[in-house]
């Protein structure tokens, strides 16, 4: 690659850029934004981050494979808005936490399964699920929007956890992140993945068992959605189900994808979704301290994603040759 | 016949299977589905809701038909050419802001609103048109991004300006023109979203921007090496898209005179779904407006019944959901598999007992023992010829072919080495006949009855006749047409041998054996074509009777001959004068005494006559196993065979060397030689046939010596 002279882009790639802008916003943020330095609001920016960074990783290994998780959000916030709603009709938290828990991995192996033997786009199947999942359980298993957590349960216990002054969530994110990353480096089945988003056919010529694999990941991700809505949970002692139509979803896009984790698969990694984390982390909490309104900030990230999504077209070509047909 | 045999004979011969395969062949079954979803949908939710499909709840419903429809044009043709825009709802928003904001705000006229209304849609429409068409980013993923960018911007500008809007006091006749009256019954936004459809569908179907799009959506690199500027067919698409869900806004901002926070929501999703779920297919080059109407008809109806049946908030959600997961596994699905089914249930094989015959094997001291003579034969035009299916002299002793490559070649008389291509016609002509004015007539396989001129002038005389009502495919066309002949009044008497399959595809009619041959007429008088005769197992040759008021012909299926009256008492019947004979028939021609030659273009093994009583067995043949080794006639061994009027059978000959003619689909006698073609052959054979009328040729025979 680039021998005929061009500038090596390859050590120019978007996460170190992207890590550089953090880094530049990072100090900019704290020579400028009173407060922001403060210990206190550096563990909420983590916080803030955690329950992002959890549903990208879950969006990292989708799209390392060559899909995307559209069902993430509704995933998140209605199966765990189902599971207290069970408990506050007094069903046992067993029998509960199964239901759920089978409920999100049918809905993980529906959108594995579309994907990957009825060969139905990834954006289009979950687009479809996560629009069912959403409206199947606030019309027939909710009464309203928000579903408080009950009182002393474990959830709400769960949000109280604090370890060295850090809650709960920032160590859980560490923790599978650093799980993550251990198996997508070092373990068989993870370098699968990156092949079989590389190159599905050549990866299946191989005997990479591709299609139970691609259905695994949709299941992975179903259910990081599922401890990302306890963790969310927990820490608001409710679930407000309104959450997957805002612009969450689109959040854990942009954490990917502005960490630099290419959309044609294949490519990036755990540290990638660290570095996107960190600063949407930043630029968000720079924003809420500057007092944009929420709006605003909308409308700013849309931007940022925009570009974002600009500069992986620039960067990562889409390849005529081998593009399929009606890849959209 | 066994209790076994006796089902399966009912169950293959009655139950028509094979309209299932012929269905599928049909275009229009793309569209069946989604109409047949389109009357259920409205079946079903106009009987379950009182009122559902009355007028006035109908002026009601359609009004919000017309401004989605609109949305959905746009969104069909971006799909058409290989795109998709998700932003269509935060257009139709900030399209809808536009209006109201210069109408309301400003209180400029409704025309400058519709301008604004316009721009801000084509504007959008060319952003994301850019970025897709000339960027080439992934489309969905781009016009989801501009869809939160807009719905952002729209969010800001309606919590901004709200109050600003209530309390202007602007009026226009026009805009409550537009927002509020009906022409017969239907609201300006619905004659609006007609027009729009209509001539998008004009534009699409028969002009050369709009199967550009059809082009690119279809094949992009094709489009592409075929000079078609795709980037900016791409990019006009989005503007297109953007210029419908605009209008769309506009009529909206007429009608609710405002514009608020749940304009346009889930607008993107409807649109998409309502346009997959009419047909429009993911990824481009199949569909059409009227496809996407009918989706949007259908998604509109779902979701304002559920409402109104009084479901709670996410019941629209949940039903997009399903529609949308279903429709687009479907549409992918059968996009995939519709050839493979075709393939596997084309062919629908039937039951035939063939009868017991006699022995062809040398020695066996049957009339139609065979032997080696025709080995002993001269070649013509050995290894330059490929597939000389018939052979015919002129009167000047001149040899003529068809070959493979769509030619008629000319041997010249004396000696036959010296030859030209007399006329290029196409297809691969197949039986050949001199008319009293020497034009050569050919049947051409996959294309017609033709006839070429002694000036080597090609016209066609027939390719189609009449269609029958019942039958599914079209058998008006003619697929296979085989051996012609051509009675004392110039008439002439064709066959086609198959409606079901193509010409080249003459081993799946024999495995599937049904009865789909036909004879033919074609008089030159009037230039029409009749069918006499139908129903027979794969006709082949014609050859009119010595004395011109009757015909043979030949069906090699079933290995019989029957004879066609044209005069007398049984003019217009058939009778079988030939049955069970050892080989398959092909064409028939006229001897120098008063006999007929029949040609053998192969023979009956019992092993195929068995698979014959076994149509189920075939049916899995076909299914599951590859072509080269499917059970079909034995084609390596053929012969000729000389019968007389009654259908007495007189000699029978062939090359059990196997060396030059093994098989042979025609002979023609001319002067005391039989000229022998096969279709598979690479030569035509000349055979002194010992004792056979010196001085006799066809052309005499058929027209009288030479004026």
């Amino acid at each position: 690659m680039n021998t005929i002279g061009w500038p090596n882009f390859r050590s120019l790639n978007q996460e170190g850029i992207v890590f550089a802008i953090a880094v530049v916003l990072f100090v900019a943020a704290a020579i400028g934004l009173p407060g922001f330095i403060d210990p206190n609001n550096l563990v909420a920016i983590v916080r803030s981050v955690s329950v992002l960074g959890i549903l990208a990783l879950g969006m990292a290994v989708v799209i390392i494979g060559r899909g995307i998780d559209l069902s993430a959000v509704a995933i998140m916030a209605m199966s765990v808005a189902w599971y207290l709603q069970l408990l506050n009709s007094g069903t046992p938290d067993g029998l509960a936490f199964a239901y759920v828990l089978a409920g999100v991995l049918a809905i993980g192996l529906l959108n594995g399964f579309l994907v990957a033997y009825a060969d139905v786009p990834a954006i289009f199947v979950t687009l479809a699920t996560g629009s069912f999942v959403f409206g199947y359980v606030r019309s027939q298993l909710i009464t309203q929007d928000a579903v408080p957590v009950p009182q002393g349960h474990w959830v709400e216990l769960l949000g109280g956890l604090r370890f060295l002054d850090i809650p709960i969530e920032v160590f859980v994110f560490a923790g599978l992140a650093f799980l993550l990353f251990l198996f997508l480096r070092y373990t068989k089945w993870g370098r699968y993945i990156y092949f079989a988003g590389d190159n599905p056919v050549a990866a299946r010529n191989i005997g990479i068992p591709v299609r139970p694999m691609l259905v695994l990941r949709y299941v992975l991700s179903a259910f990081v959605a599922l401890i990302a809505g306890l963790l969310t949970a927990a820490s608001l002692h409710s679930i407000n189900t309104r959450v997957v139509n805002s612009t969450l979803l689109y959040d854990i896009v942009l954490v990917a994808v502005i960490g630099g984790i290419g959309l044609s698969g294949g490519r990036g990694g755990v540290r990638n979704v660290l570095v996107g984390a960190a600063l949407i982390g930043i630029l968000l909490n720079a924003m809420t301290i500057i007092d944009i309104p929420l709006l605003y900030q909308n409308l700013i990230k849309a931007a940022i994603l925009l570009g974002a999504i600009i500069v992986d077209g620039i960067i990562n070509p889409r390849d005529e040759q081998t593009a399929q047909q009606g890849d959209i | 016949m066994s209790f076994r045999e006796r089902l399966q004979s009912w169950r293959y011969n009655l139950v028509p299977d094979h309209l299932v395969g012929e269905i599928l062949t049909k275009r229009w079954t793309d569209n069946a589905i989604p109409f047949l979803a389109l009357v259920v949908t409205l079946a079903t939710f106009g009987s379950i809701i009182p009122g559902f499909l009355k007028l006035t709840s109908l002026q009601e419903s359609t009004r919000q038909l017309g401004e989605f429809s609109m949305v959905v044009t746009g969104m069909t043709v971006v799909m058409l050419g290989g795109g998709i825009d998700l932003s269509v709802g935060s257009i139709f928003a900030l399209s809808c802001f536009s209006a109201v904001y210069v109408f309301f705000i400003l209180e400029q006229s409704i025309w400058l609103a519709l301008a604004a209304s316009l721009a801000a849609g084509l504007v959008f429409g060319a952003f994301n048109g850019y970025l897709v068409g000339y960027l080439r980013l992934r489309a969905f993923l781009t016009t989801l991004v501009t869809f939160i960018f807009g719905r952002a911007l729209f969010d800001i500008l309606v919590t901004t300006y709200a109050a600003d809007v209530q309390l202007s006091t602007a009026t226009s006749d026009v805009l409550d023109f537009i927002g509020d009256s009906t022409f017969w019954g239907l609201s300006v936004s619905v004659w609006l979203a007609i027009i729009l459809a209509i001539v998008t569908h004009i534009a699409l179907t028969r002009s050369r921007p709009g199967w550009h799009v059809l082009a690119v959506g279809g094949s992009r690199r094709s489009a592409h090496n075929a000079g078609i500027r795709v980037r900016r067919t791409v990019f006009m698409t989005y503007v297109f898209s953007g210029f419908c869900a605009s209008i769309g806004g506009f009529l909206i901002a007429c009608r609710l005179s405002g514009a608020g926070p749940g304009t346009g929501l889930n607008l993107e999703i409807m649109a998409l779904t309502a346009a997959v779920v009419g047909g429009v297919s993911l990824g481009g080059g199949r569909g059409s407006v009227i496809k996407g109407l009918m989706g949007a008809i259908i998604v509109l109806t779902m979701t304002n019944g559920l409402i109104r049946l009084g479901y709670g908030t996410g019941t629209n959600q949940m039903v997009l959901g399903i529609m949308l997961a279903v429709a687009v596994t479907i549409d992918i699905r059968w996009l995939k598999n519709r050839h493979k089914v075709l393939n596997e249930v084309y062919v629908a094989p039937v039951y035939l007992r063939m009868g017991a015959t006699q022995s062809a094997v040398p020695g066996s001291g049957t009339p139609y023992e065979l032997d080696n003579r025709l080995s002993a034969a001269d070649h013509i035009g050995l290894g330059e010829l490929e597939g000389p299916e018939d052979v015919i002299l002129d009167r000047d002793d001149n040899l003529y072919c068809g070959t493979r490559h769509g030619e008629i070649v000319r041997f010249f008389a004396p000696d036959y080495v010296r030859s030209e291509v007399f006329a290029h016609i196409g297809g691969f002509p197949l039986g050949l006949a001199f008319d009293k004015s020497g034009n050569l007539i050919s049947c051409v396989g996959a294309m017609g009855l033709y006839s070429v001129s002694s000036d080597r002038e090609v016209k066609r005389l027939s390719a189609e006749t009449s269609r029958s009502w019942t039958s599914i495919v079209d058998d008006a066309r003619l697929r296979d047409p085989n051996d012609c002949d051509i009675a004392p009044d110039g008439r002439i008497y064709f066959t086609d041998s198959t409606k079901r399959y193509d010409a080249h595809d003459w081993a799946l009619d024999s495995i599937e054996n049904r009865a789909t041959g036909r004879l033919l007429v074609y008089d030159p008088k009037n230039g029409s074509t009749k069918t006499l005769l139908d129903g027979y197992r794969y006709t082949n040759g014609v050859c009119m009777a010595h004395d011109g008021k009757s015909l043979f012909f030949a069906e090699s299926w079933a290995c019989r001959v029957h004879r066609y009256w044209l005069e007398g008492p049984k003019a217009g019947t058939a009778e079988c004068v030939i049955r069970d004979m050892p080989g398959y028939p092909d064409n028939i021609n006229r001897a120098s005494d008063g006999n007929y030659w029949m040609a053998w273009l192969g023979m009956r093994t019992p092993s195929f006559d068995l698979s014959l009583r076994h149509p189920d067995m075939r049916k899995r043949m076909t299914r599951r196993l590859p072509q080269d080794e499917w059970l079909f006639p034995n084609i390596n061994t053929g012969g000729v065979v000389k019968f007389n009027e009654k259908g007495g059978i007189i000699e029978a000959m062939g090359d059990l060397t196997g060396g030059a003619h093994p098989m042979v689909t025609s002979m023609r006698e001319h002067k005391g030689f039989l000229f022998v073609g096969g279709i598979l052959n690479n030569r035509i054979g000349r055979y002194k046939i010992s004792g056979a009328d010196p001085n006799w040729t066809s052309p005499a025979s058929y027209w009288g010596a030479k004026s």
